[in-house]
Parts: structure tokens; sequence; C-alpha cells
């Protein structure tokens, strides 16, 4: 189980004393079609990137805050992974990709007609983003404007 | 941190009209970010979706997720049930 007093005393330290930021989303969306007609993407900090895009930058300040768009139709085998937090093992999304980003998991849904079907587009992001505040003003913001585009009708993020 | 940004995000994504549900491996941080919806999983952390090669238990928590999407008012953290 993941718990902060679970973890290395340098990130106990830092993870109790470090100032969350929230965003207000409030009053919050709703699903506007049941779930067997729903577009679903998926939203990871998994820091997967595919071979013809550039890595995340660990070197950053505050934390990398650009995003790496995957196309539905990559072959997750292929994809990297640039993570700079030190804080978890990341052996298991390194040998499964769907552990963090299932989009073989929701294609099987979307045939199965659980859900309506998976967007064209997903979003990988790196996390161990100190300094959030160029995502809350421009990358969290693109992402959402192009989750509009392709007309999403539900978004699953992931963590890791 | 990677709870902090996926909180962020979900909350930027709702907020411009979409309905967000997110696994979260840290409870307590999910409580501090507030997000609206997010389905707290007892894995260790790296392990957003239960384990790897295991198709049947990600999928159960993906269809756990999607069922708090549905059926929750926001802000709504639910637990895994694995068994």
């Amino acid at each position: 189980m993941a718990k902060i007093s679970g973890l290395k005393l340098a990130y106990q330290v830092f993870l109790r004393a470090y100032p969350y930021r929230k965003v207000d989303w409030r009053p919050g969306a709703r699903l506007k079609k049941p779930l067997r007609e729903a577009r679903v993407a998926v939203v990871t900090t998994a820091a997967y990137f595919r071979p013809d895009q550039p890595p995340f930058d660990t070197s950053i300040r505050g934390g990398d805050y650009s995003y790496r768009v995957i196309p539905l139709d990559t072959d997750l085998s292929t994809l990297r992974m640039a993570h700079k937090s030190h804080a978890f093992d990341i052996r298991g999304i390194a040998s499964d990709k769907n552990l963090a980003l299932p989009l073989d998991r929701l294609k099987s849904l979307a045939e199965e007609g659980v859900i309506g079907s998976v967007a064209p587009r997903h979003f990988s992001f790196m996390g161990s983003i100190m300094a959030p505040g160029r995502l809350i003003a421009s990358t969290a913001p693109e992402v959402a404007r192009m989750l509009l585009e392709d007309a999403v009708d539900a978004v699953l993020l992931t963590p890791v | 941190m990677c709870h902090q940004s996926v909180g962020l995000i979900q909350g930027i994504i709702e907020k411009a009209g979409i309905p967000t549900v997110s696994v979260t491996l840290l409870r307590e941080i999910t409580e501090r970010v507030a997000p609206p919806r997010a389905l707290f999983v007892d894995f260790p952390l790296g392990y957003p979706l239960g384990a790897p090669n295991d198709a049947a238990l990600q999928t159960r928590i993906i269809l756990a997720a999607f069922e708090l999407l549905v059926q929750s008012i926001p802000p709504a953290i639910q637990s895994f049930v694995r068994n």
C-alpha cells in the first residue's frame, strides 16, 4: 500500500510540507451520454513518449510541464519513458505500458460495447512538477482544448 | 508529485466541460488536491492499474473508475475493492 509514511524520509518531509495547489473545477461536468456511446481518452503522468518525439527534460527546475500526444494507433511497445522521480518502482510501467496508458484495454471495452469509442489522441506528462504554474496556465488548458476538439466525452487520468 | 499534477490537469479538463476520473495511489495527497473524482487503488507507487500484463485486473480497475464517473456527484474519492 502506498502511503507517505512508507516513502523515503526525504520524500516524506517534502510531501508533508509541500503547499499543494488546487484547481477550482466546481460545479463539475456530467457525462452527457451513456457510457456505451462515450468517447474516452487517457491522460497519464508516466512520462511516455514516442521514439519520434523529444524526451522529457529532467533538468528543468520546477519540472518539465510539457506533454506528448500519443495517437491511438501508436504501438505501445515502442513507447519510451523518461521519469525524473526516484520515489517509485518504474519496472511495471516500463514492462507493460497498459499499466498507465491502457489503450489496449479501452480498445477491448469499445469492441465489447462497454464504451462508445477510444479517442484519437491521448496525453502523456512527466509529473514530478514542483512548480506547476505553467502546467496550470498553459499546457493543461492546451490538452483540454485538444480533448474538446476530439469530441471526448470522458477522461481517465493515471498518476504513477 | 504525479498525484498533484494529475489532480490539477484533471481539474482543468473538468472545468473545460469534460467529466474526469483519476486513479490514485496516494490517497493522502489526492485528498489535499481535491480533484472531482478519484478511485483509490491499494497498490504500490508506479502501479496505477494494479499489475503489469494482468488485463483482467486492469480492466476491473478501469470499470470501477467509469462507475465512479457515472454514479458519483463530485467531489468523490472511493476505494477500489479488489475482491
